[in-house]
């Protein structure tokens, strides 16, 4: 009785998603058709990709804004190689993520070697990369893709569209990452405290470097899926993404202050947000009172696991 | 109570659980003396000034303070009787004029507007009667931390101070700054001023303080004339005391004749010229007073700061850890002071922690080995005997004295040779003290080398096969088994630049 407790305590949030989509289920005829769940989970993908970085980088008490910017700025890259350069797809794709791997990099050596906070040193490369992303297609859009290339954003494996194969593909990655491999437990460690685990062996700034290049590598895959689906490439596309990214994360549990968290609540934060949008626009929700739902929603899980976790703290302190 | 007495403490007792850390004290302070204070460190002194200050609450006795009965003070209390602390960490704002810092939450006002000519003056009259020398307008963090001292005193008096507590306040100070507090600690005296100075440098008591209270393990020893004692006399009734027999005995056939480490005229991080051995199989303890420079060599050895000059042998071969990494490459573990915060990661299991230095040795590629992290931590687990249900048990959720078995678990699963304990059993309670000193025989019996730093001398003496003692940074002396002495460590550990 006590493990079935904890267990929903644990995976409260998958308990809050079901009970929003029976809310939907009911209001809405159109909502609980496979069609329309497949759409949820297609509107998803992208940030829903670009969250398994950002896992890694909040369970390490960092935070990544500059999401947003290497989400536009390899939509560009990547773009301009193919119509620009007249590269060949895979290989554009190849050297795009690359690109965007190396700009998480960055971002890591210049907080874990200088020692610039996370927040403005992430800020700082999210303004670079946005006015580079411009610069490289002087502020216009990009198009005209192969059809092999759109298959990425637009084609289906049976009746499954890819960009959501892609997404469950990143969220095995990320389990895996978090749950099988030594990384995963070191990024625990560092979350939990920096100095007890540089004490313990742990190499504190490698490890920091590589959640970053992590992020920036998620990010560009999410970029990728973006230029595909859009079929166009714009300077601006990923503009805000990293806030939506933060929200899903944060409705999974993850603490912002690092140090714990599960990927798989992850995924639930990220249908939530899914849900909630698709939901209400079927529901003819207008889109103003749509943001300051999200809002609210945000403010009501990421509250009701603090009072939860004062909660515990007063519960052991007690004991 | 006596018209004469600033204060007067009666049979103040505090209780911790498990310890008592004052016991039954009663002391007399008079208008107008100064008044050491001295003990080992935790015989109690720290926690007698908070009970003044307020900072906490004697579980039983009586304060006086100018005739007017207490049972417990706090800090506002304490303030308004006239008694101000002078605290080791200043209560200082760095980004604030000394005027304002002097009259910190009691701004001198006209209407809502601060009055800053007028707190420029006051402060000016505060410091001129101390023969204080500062400008009220610069901002504090441009001083260096003796003038620093000097305003936080002043902050005092001008909140009418009068029984001004310092603990320990030439600790920071050169040796200028030290003979500025000197006269300014006799100029309040011939003010009218009480003073409790608490300090571990001898001789300073004997030029400053009027009578002098001798505590030890939270009991009040004796109150003696300055005049009327020596140097000897104050170490004997401070360590006067038998060793307890809570310490395993270990066979003295552990000593190779085999050098494991050896540190080789070392300097930095505040240490210098640092030279000594330490042989398969031996505990060396490293004893001194807090700031002394123990740890700070621990975190040489141990790569977290690095040395500006000499050099470490690990088994004869040169090495120079850059990083704790490294150093447990080489094969050496730190057990920190701080338990739990450097020691344990409190919010991951029993199982990751001791785990942690070696995740990446168990992983084949990157995947961990999940048979191997079960299996070592039951290992380790049964080994030292640590108390837990279960492995998968938060550390969060252990006593002091099983986090601290899980630090050391990790360093045995690391298979490090040599192992730094500071503090080792600070805080933690008798019976566990004494497991982790028959693990520490143990880990010496299997040919392994212990650097134990510790504050307690009984600790140091039961455990050690050689002791160096350190102050200020430097070696001040080096005993072997036979010559160990509570009262040479204590003369050792208390010789100043000027003496060594």
């Amino acid at each position: 009785m006590k493990n079935i407790s904890k267990a929903i305590k644990e995976r409260a949030i998958y308990t809050f998603l079901i009970l929003m989509v029976l809310f939907f289920a009911v209001a809405s005829p159109n909502f609980l058709t496979a069609k329309n769940l497949i759409n949820v989970a297609k509107q998803v993908s992208i940030f829903g990709v670009a969250s398994v970085g950002m896992t890694f980088v909040i369970l390490l008490g960092g935070i990544d804004l500059a999401t947003g910017s290497i989400i536009s700025f390899i939509n560009i890259v990547c773009a301009y190689f193919m119509v620009n350069l007249g590269m060949n797809p895979i290989l554009a794709v190849i050297i795009a993520l690359l690109i965007s791997t190396l700009c998480g990099f960055l971002n890591g050596v210049v907080i874990a070697e200088i020692g610039i906070t996370p927040l403005i040193a992430t800020f700082a490369s999210q303004t670079i990369l946005s006015g580079l992303a411009y610069i490289l297609c002087n502020g216009r859009p990009i198009s005209r893709f192969s059809e092999g290339f759109l298959k990425i954003g637009q084609g289906t494996i049976g009746a499954i569209p890819i960009p959501i194969l892609i997404m469950v593909v990143c969220f095995i990655i990320g389990v895996f990452i978090l749950n099988k491999s030594y990384f995963g437990r070191y990024f625990y460690a560092l979350g939990g405290n920096m100095e007890a685990a540089e004490l313990s062996g742990i190499p504190v700034k490698k490890i920091t470097c590589l959640v970053y290049s992590l992020s920036g590598l998620f990010a560009g895959i999410a970029g990728i899926v973006m230029l595909s689906r859009a079929n166009t490439g714009q300077p601006n596309a990923g503009l805000g993404y990293e806030f939506d990214v933060i929200t899903c994360v944060a409705l999974g549990g993850v603490s912002l202050s690092g140090g714990s968290g599960k990927m798989s609540n992850v995924i639930a934060g990220v249908l939530i947000i899914g849900v909630l949008s698709n939901g209400m626009v079927l529901m003819n929700v207008s889109s103003y009172m749509q943001l300051v739902i999200k809002g609210i929603i945000l403010l009501l899980a990421v509250g009701s696991d603090c009072i939860q976790r004062k909660r515990l703290l007063i519960a052991s302190k007690a004991g | 109570m006596s018209a004469d007495n600033i204060l007067e403490l009666q049979h103040i007792t505090k209780y911790y659980p498990g310890v008592i850390a004052l016991n039954d004290v009663s002391l007399e302070i008079k208008r107008g003396e100064v008044h050491a204070l001295v003990g080992e460190n935790g015989a109690g002194k720290s926690t007698l000034i908070k009970t003044c200050s307020g900072a906490i609450s004697p579980s039983e006795g009586t304060i006086i303070v100018n005739g007017k009965q207490f049972e417990r003070m706090t800090p506002i209390i304490s303030r308004e009787n006239g008694i101000g602390v002078i605290y080791q960490e200043f209560d200082l704002v760095g980004d604030l004029s000394v005027a304002e810092n002097i009259f910190l939450g009691r701004a001198i006002r006209k209407g809502i507007v601060i009055d800053r000519a007028a707190m420029v003056n006051e402060s000016k009259k505060v410091l001129d009667a101390l023969n204080i020398e500062i400008d009220p307008n610069v901002l504090v963090k441009t001083l260096s931390v003796g003038y620093q001292q000097m305003v936080e005193i002043a902050k005092a008096v001008s909140q009418n101070a009068q029984l001004l507590i310092m603990d320990e306040p030439s600790a920071p100070l050169t040796k200028q700054e030290v003979q500025s507090l000197y006269d300014i600690v006799d100029t309040l005296k011939a003010n009218g001023v009480s003073i409790i100075y608490i300090s571990h440098r001898l001789e300073e008591i004997f030029r400053l303080a009027d009578r002098v209270t001798i505590l030890r393990d939270g009991q009040y020893v004796k109150t003696v004339n300055a005049e009327d004692t020596d140097e000897d006399e104050l170490i004997s009734f401070m360590v006067g005391r038998k060793l307890t027999e809570i310490y395993p005995k270990r066979s003295s056939e552990c000593v190779k004749n085999e050098i494991m480490f050896e540190a080789d005229h070392v300097s930095g991080n505040g240490d210098t010229d640092i030279s000594f051995k330490i042989h398969r199989g031996e505990v060396v303890g490293l004893g001194g007073l807090v700031g002394a420079g123990r740890t700070e060599f621990a975190e040489l050895m141990f790569g977290m700061n690095k040395k500006t000059s000499g050099r470490f042998l690990f088994n004869g071969r040169e090495v120079s850890p850059k990083n704790p990494r490294e150093a447990i490459e080489i094969g050496i573990g730190l057990v920190p002071e701080d338990r739990k915060q450097k020691g344990v990661l409190l919010g991951m299991s029993i199982k990751n922690n001791i785990n942690m230095p070696i995740y990446q040795r168990i992983s084949k590629g990157a995947v961990i080995n999940k048979k191997k992290e079960q299996s070592i931590a039951e290992k380790y687990r049964k080994e030292i005997t640590i108390k837990t249900p279960s492995i998968e048990q938060l550390s969060k959720n252990l006593s002091g004295g099983n986090q601290q078995k899980v630090v050391l678990a990790k360093w045995l699963a690391a298979d490090t040779e040599l192992l730094i304990f500071d503090e080792p059993t600070r805080g933690i309670d008798v019976g566990a003290k004494h497991e982790i000193y028959s693990l520490i025989n143990t880990l010496v019996e299997k040919g392994k080398s212990v650097l134990m730093i510790s504050s307690e001398m009984s600790e140091l003496i039961g455990m050690s096969d050689r002791i160096f003692v350190l102050a200020e940074g430097r070696i001040s002396g080096e005993l072997n088994k036979e010559e160990f002495d509570q009262e040479v460590i204590m003369r050792f550990a208390s010789k100043s630049k000027v003496e060594g």
